[in-house]
């Protein structure tokens, strides 16, 4: 058991697809403007992605190797047509807010490069668990960048946004007045990226250095 | 909106990457050097413009009467992959030093976030199908145009003393993030400036 918890535990953190392994970057600067959004996106690719592990690893002896990366997209995008149909009828609000990264999702490489290194080597059981760490290790990656922006860009945390009324939004005092708008544009983010990928970097390299002394 | 205003528009005022961040994977991982980010840009650039094409076509000609729209992201990435291993082998018969300078970076392209991403914003957006020819030509532009740029600031940053957590990846970001924030100033203010909006 503790092997599986393993693959369960080990997106979370130690191979985080965002921060450790840099996959899927598109979506994660682009919906990252409100922390709601960021829970969708991160759903939605933790459903896809369990999806099409646990297909690609049962299939895995029957899809033959040379058409393997075709097979694989197709299953991937059949996932992503169903999601993007259920959020459609049923979550107007998140469907619109995710806009073209929604079926963008097809070409995140979180997706594929998981497919094409684990599931295709690993038992159902294995792949699934790894999906679902890696896809919770997503929507943390996610909602931490979301956080940060919307904090610092309008000084709001949107928790809930499904309409006019059903919204949950903690306005923060002081800084909503006069927010730092830059930071829920384009620059901000690839800034933003930029120094939490530096701060990542520094805390391995001094777990490293620890590690050796120790 | 003319021809030009599009190209403008998605050249610089929605520039692929450093507006709407599709194509990052290639753009922080292949602008290392200046003349692999040209033969990458020109890849996409012409992938890119026939993808818009032929989804176009696709989407109008086949998904529409058949009543079978809901089969565009599926349709369209098949259509994508098969016309990127289409491009490779031509290339490769027609121009072998051309297919040399390209072929690694040609597989690449079918993950792209900007070619699938390109082929449905003309659809949303409606254009017919000499504007979205249009539309992707100019998104491949500006996709080459920052990668061009990246390169260039990557090969100076080479030699230039940076702390040990920021080397690579981070700095790169950064850099980004500086040229976006000056991309900020084209805006549809430059598209109504210029009588094209």
């Amino acid at each position: 058991m503790a092997g599986h918890m393993k693959e369960l535990t080990k997106g979370i953190f130690k191979e985080n697809p965002t921060f450790i392994i840099m996959l899927g970057m598109c979506p994660t600067l682009g919906v990252t403007t409100q922390v709601f959004n960021a829970f969708g996106m991160g759903a939605s690719v933790l459903f896809v992605l369990l999806g099409s592990n646990m297909i690609i690893s049962a299939l895995r002896k029957v899809i033959p190797d040379a058409i393997r990366i075709p097979a694989y997209i197709v299953v991937i995008a059949s996932f992503v047509t169903i999601v993007e149909m259920v959020l459609h009828a049923y979550v107007p609000a998140v469907y619109d807010a995710l806009g073209v990264y929604l079926p963008l999702i097809v070409v995140n490489c979180i997706i594929l490069g998981r497919a094409e290194a684990f599931a295709n080597k690993n038992t159902v059981l294995d792949s699934a668990l790894d999906a679902i760490g890696m896809g919770i290790g997503f929507t943390l990656a996610l909602s931490l960048i979301a956080a940060i922006r919307e904090v610092i860009g309008a000084g709001t945390i949107t928790l809930l946004n499904l309409s006019e009324t059903q919204r949950v939004v903690i306005t923060l005092p002081g800084i909503s007045e006069s927010p730092v708008r830059v930071m829920t544009l384009a620059a901000g983010a690839l800034l933003l990226m930029g120094y939490l990928k530096a701060f990542f970097n520094w805390n391995t390299g001094r777990k490293a250095k620890g590690g050796e002394s120790a | 909106m003319s021809y030009i205003g599009i190209i403008v528009t998605y050249v610089f005022v929605q520039n692929f990457i450093l507006v709407q961040f599709m194509g990052l994977c290639p753009f922080i991982g292949v602008s290392k050097s200046s003349e692999s980010a040209i033969g990458m840009g020109v890849a996409v650039t012409f992938v890119t413009a026939v993808a818009s094409v032929v989804c176009y076509a696709v989407y109008t000609y086949l998904l529409i009467p058949f009543d079978l729209a809901y089969l565009q992201t599926i349709s369209f990435i098949l259509v994508i992959a098969a016309l990127v291993q289409m491009v490779e082998m031509v290339i490769r018969k027609m121009s072998p030093s051309l297919y040399k300078a390209l072929g690694i970076y040609l597989p690449l392209i079918t993950t792209n976030c900007a070619v699938l991403g390109i082929a449905i914003i003309n659809i949303d957006e409606g254009y017919n199908m000499l504007e979205s020819f249009c539309a992707g030509l100019a998104a491949g532009l500006g996709f080459t145009l920052a990668i061009v740029l990246m390169s260039n600031i990557r090969e100076k940053l080479e030699l230039t003393p940076v702390r040990r957590s920021f080397r690579g990846v981070p700095i790169a970001f950064v850099s980004a993030g500086l040229m976006a924030l000056a991309f900020m100033s084209f805006d549809r203010s430059l598209l109504a400036n210029l009588h094209l909006a």
